[in-house]
């Protein structure tokens, strides 16, 4: 039986985006502050730090997760997606142009938490309805858009997808 | 906000997980999903001197079907049983239950297992599990028990399992033919915890009537509230409003509520009543429609 111990910093490896790290971590690190303060990705944004408000949505290993629910230690040789990843070079990700077409933001400081939900969203149900998409939604808030032009936008997407 | 320190160990197996929760002794605690203990730890509401994290233990991530009882281990996330096809053919309340569980992200990462022994009396899985007579077992280093969900739930966020035992397993009963379910869930938005909710299973046979009815509460008691006393109501019947409308209201004199900022205590009673009433009816209307568990 492998003795495992108690510890308080450990060493991870990482894949964020493509890339990899490795990192020492004290064990208490959100892996939300790992992905901003260790690794500079200041995209994933931390409104709540309690799980409530979704801003902290990420991909691991190909699920939306919430960073500031989870220690960096537990992400060790996971595969994370942060917004960063999401475009294609200079181009946009379909996601990230819906939203600039219909306005699906204003202060942005909730959008890549939608994002990252909605690819989540679209990659396990690439048709929803409304009520899919509100429903698949409800975990992130937004206090500026109403989230009327946020549906519209993953319709948006829904809809090419479809043609 | 930041936790506290504390010291981490993630074992790989479930032998080492208990060999290490004695070690921490009574101030270590384990952590399987995190959804609901992170949250407490990042607002310092609760603080641990060491923390045992099974989320590597794969082997308590299955579900499996054994004859009439549906096995699920603990480290099970919410989204596995919510799409899970096997699940759904033996027990598809535990299907509906599993969507109403917080949001996508936190069904992605939280366990039935968490849940049942985080033990919040407006959660989805201890409300299941009363209502269905689950079985939970228990391990610890010397000793492996079996506790009924009906004796395991104490108080709010108060359980039976000691500090070092680790719950592995969840056994459901499979629903058994002729079998028909209700849930109904009250909350301000999706994903939020049950103002109260309502889950039901009843068995009928081919002309409607029942021959059994089981019925939990949740959110409307300091625990998941199985409420015996519908059975001598409803055995017999054929779902009549007036006998649903009996039911309902020995349900809402059967709890104690308290209020909150969500709804006063009377409310919550006065919702009991009129959810008991809802989930009854959906079941009957699902044996209207043939939508009956045929195993």
């Amino acid at each position: 039986m492998a003795e495992t111990q108690f510890a308080e910093s450990q060493t991870i490896r990482v894949r964020v985006n493509g890339q990899e790290y490795e990192r020492e971590v004290p064990v208490r690190r959100l892996l939300a502050d790992f992905i901003r303060h260790d690794l500079g990705l200041t995209a994933t944004h931390l409104g709540c730090e309690h799980g409530v408000c979704g801003a902290c949505t990420i991909i691991m290993d190909g699920e939306s997760v919430r960073s500031c629910l989870l220690f960096a230690v537990q992400a060790d040789g996971a595969e994370l997606r942060t917004l960063e990843g999401l475009a294609d070079g200079d181009e946009m990700h379909p996601l990230q142009q819906a939203f600039w077409d219909n306005h699906a933001l204003q202060c942005g400081f909730c959008t890549s938490g939608f994002l990252m939900s909605a690819v989540d969203l679209l990659n396990k149900n690439p048709q929803p309805s409304e009520e899919e998409i509100r429903h698949g939604l409800s975990g992130n808030l937004c206090r500026c858009t109403g989230y009327a032009n946020i549906v519209k936008a993953v319709q948006a997407v829904a809809e090419q997808s479809q043609s | 906000m930041k936790p506290a320190p504390f010291k981490y160990a993630c074992p790989g197996s479930v032998d080492e997980a208990l060999a290490l929760l004695q070690v921490g002794g009574d101030e270590a605690k384990v952590l399987a999903g995190g959804q609901s203990f992170v949250p407490l730890l990042n607002l310092r509401m609760a603080s641990v001197e060491s923390i045992v994290d099974l989320n590597r233990l794969d082997d308590l991530a299955y579900i499996k079907r054994d004859n009439d009882t549906l096995c699920i281990g603990a480290m099970t996330r919410h989204r596995q049983i919510e799409v899970s096809d096997e699940v759904r053919a033996a027990q598809p309340l535990l299907c509906r239950a599993a969507a109403e569980v917080g949001h996508l992200a936190i069904r992605n990462r939280g366990t039935i297992g968490g849940s049942l022994v985080h033990a919040d009396p407006a959660a989805e899985w201890p409300l299941v599990a009363a209502a269905l007579d689950a079985q939970f077992v228990l391990r610890s280093q010397d000793n492996s028990r079996t506790i009924a969900a009906r004796e395991f739930f104490l108080a709010p966020l108060m359980t039976a399992i000691e500090p070092h035992e680790i719950l592995c397993e969840v056994r459901f009963p499979v629903a058994p033919a002729g079998a028909v379910w209700g849930f109904q869930e009250l909350c301000r938005r999706p994903g939020d915890f049950a103002i109260v909710a309502i889950a039901c299973q009843l068995t009928l046979d081919a002309g409607g009537t029942c021959s059994a009815v089981s019925l939990a509460i949740g959110g409307a008691h300091s625990t998941p509230l199985y409420v015996a006393e519908v059975e001598p109501i409803l055995i017999g019947s054929q779902g009549d409003a007036a006998v649903m409308t009996a039911a309902a209201e020995k349900a809402a004199a059967a709890v104690d509520p308290s209020g909150d900022v969500h709804g006063s205590a009377d409310y919550r009673r006065r919702m009991v009543k009129v959810l008991t009433q809802r989930a009854l009816k959906e079941a009957w209307d699902k044996a209207a429609k043939s939508e009956r568990v045929l195993q």
